[in-house]
């Protein structure tokens, strides 16, 4: 994976590789250079599986990630290209014309993180939620919780117990802490 | 030679690339398969438009079994997310809990005992069958032939019965945690496994003569539903789907993981692409599997510890990274990519199932020209799960 990035280092500005495994890497780029990063991966370097797209949101830091994750078959190697864009207005450019799966990737990271993908078909159709009025729910300050709590009853007369203090007492009942 | 439709009677895509359809002109109609319907793979729907008994366009729409999993894994320890994974999907689960505990494990830096992978490869391939036998009960009542598919659920239950014994559950469980597996083979498991395996051999057979040589099965499943090989690629398409075209992609052979490379075997391709071959191509990797679990328990050692000792559970942090991890599940390529943090609980895990790609975009490809009476036999044979598709 060393030799492959110091090829590509010679065509494209990269950031950060992170060794993973021998066949797998990551690496961090801009924003602006993941179009012909990826065309040049599955053309001429043999990356032609897009393995999936998804994205991480780094609450704390104000960005999301979005992980390109490509592979190799016949040389048995993935690389997951990562993608920092601001969590404000979050955009990105689409890649349905490279891959046409990507499509559902990315409509559904919209519908799930919010983040737009301009001229990606279909993107602004429902995906899985249907009428769905409050913040993107995979983001992290939507609460679950508190969703649950105010929007559904609990049955009445059940117990409900806490289960992190109950597998305490399953798997340590001597007190191990 | 393959029906070819005249386009030209079609509606055209309009600027904003949907097509221009006018109910009102009598000439279309809309039909809802699923999601309650005998010929939907699970809890998903397909919205066809059909001008006579063609279809013109199909729109799959999911949704109708969320329930948030990844979500829910941000707010749980590593060790409560092991026995939620296997919900995910229900024929078929074990991959689930390998691909979640591999990935933590790798993340956690923690070496499984070599008996643990030899169980866990054995869970897997026993996984894989029930998978299949699912799958040719599903392909025939798609065309028409109920009583396979009892013939399929009766050995079904024969194997769970297997799964049972060694996991204490039938359907979902829960024996590939984070560290090895819960318990070593009971004594007598293997004579046991083997009156089973004979068992789903001759009902194979039968099901071989019946199905696969019907003359019916054969006019309505060669030449239908072809995937071409440039689709490959472009969209995703692993696993039996792709074999079935000759491309030979699978993670046991390319990848291989747990004790794969210690057994023998070959990936089963196919040549014509169609929804014969696919199911052929099944048939024969059920097979196959039937062979592996006989070579695992022939080969894995006969004792071992089958679990590493874990830090305390109840505080386990891992430290920030990231890694995927994948198998090759009876559908084709089902891995996870998980995202820790550095805290007690997983910053993200995705789950990347074969359904996702087979069930949404290619099936929406594929549907267009299709006769509507086919379109079950299609679905079937690209072999999904709706789960996967909106974890």
């Amino acid at each position: 994976m060393q030799d492959l990035y110091k090829k590509l280092k010679k065509q494209f500005s990269l950031g950060e590789l992170t060794e993973q495994r021998d066949d797998l890497a990551f690496i961090t780029i801009e924003k602006d250079k993941l179009r012909p990063l990826l065309t040049h991966l599955r053309d001429v370097e043999g990356y032609s599986h897009l393995v999936l797209l998804t994205a991480v949101d780094w609450l704390e830091e104000g960005i999301f990630q979005l992980t390109y994750l490509i592979s190799n078959r016949t040389a048995a190697k993935d690389i997951g290209l990562r993608v920092m864009i601001s969590r404000d207005k979050a955009t990105m450019e689409s890649i349905h014309d490279i891959w046409p799966t990507a499509a559902t990737y990315q409509r559904e990271l919209r519908e799930m993180f919010g983040i737009d993908f301009p001229d990606s078909p279909r993107v602004n159709d429902d995906f899985i939620l249907e009428g769905w009025n409050n913040i993107p729910p995979y983001r992290r300050d939507f609460d679950t919780l508190k969703y649950s709590t105010e929007n559904f009853a609990q049955r009445p007369g059940r117990e409900t117990k806490d289960p992190a203090e109950h597998m305490k007492q399953q798997l340590y009942p001597d007190g191990a802490e | 030679m393959a029906y070819q439709p005249d386009r030209s009677q079609y509606p055209q895509p309009g600027s904003d690339g949907k097509l221009d359809i006018d109910l009102k002109s009598g000439k279309y109609l809309k039909l809802w398969q699923g999601p309650q319907h005998p010929g939907i793979t699970g809890n998903m729907s397909v919205e066809l438009t059909v001008c006579g008994d063609e279809v013109v366009e199909g729109i799959t729409h999911v949704g109708y079994l969320h329930r948030g999993f990844e979500k829910l894994m941000e707010r749980r320890t590593f060790i409560q997310c092991f026995p939620i994974v296997c919900r995910i999907c229900v024929p078929e689960p074990d991959f689930n809990e390998y691909c979640y505990a591999a990935a933590v494990e790798e993340l956690a830096g923690i070496e499984i005992p070599q008996q643990a992978k030899w169980i866990r490869a054995l869970i897997l391939e026993m996984g894989r069958i029930n998978s299949y036998l699912m799958y040719v009960g599903g392909q025939a009542g798609s065309f028409g032939m109920g009583v396979i598919g009892q013939w399929t659920t009766y050995v079904r239950d024969l194997m769970l019965d297997r799964f049972e014994e060694l996991t204490g559950a039938r359907i979902y469980h829960m024996f590939i945690l984070p560290g090895g597996v819960r318990d070593s083979l009971p004594e007598g498991f293997a004579q046991r496994m083997e009156g089973t395996l004979c068992e789903i051999e001759k009902t194979m057979q039968d099901v071989y003569d019946a199905m696969y040589c019907n003359a019916v099965y054969k006019k309505r499943s060669v030449g239908v539903g072809v995937i071409d090989l440039d689709l490959m690629d472009s969209y995703g398409v692993t696993g039996p789907n792709a074999r079935a075209a000759g491309v030979a992609k699978d993670v046991r052979k390319d990848q291989p993981y747990l004790v794969y490379s210690e057994l023998e075997f070959e990936a089963i391709l196919g040549v014509d692409s169609d929804i014969y071959t696919r199911s052929d191509v099944r048939r024969r990797d059920l097979l196959q599997s039937v062979d592996l679990v006989r070579q695992i328990l022939v080969k894995m050692p006969k004792e071992g510890s089958i679990m590493t000792k874990l830090p305390n559970v109840l505080h386990w942090k891992i430290p920030r990274g990231e890694t995927y991890i994948r198998g090759e599940c009876s559908r084709g390529e089902y891995g996870y990519y998980l995202v820790t943090d550095g805290s007690a609980y997983p910053r993200r895990v995705n789950v990347r199932g074969p359904s996702y790609t087979h069930a949404m975009s290619l099936l929406e490809r594929m549907i267009v020209n299709l006769n509507i009476a086919d379109v079950a036999g299609l679905m079937v044979s690209l072999h999904t799960y709706p789960p996967e598709i909106e974890r």
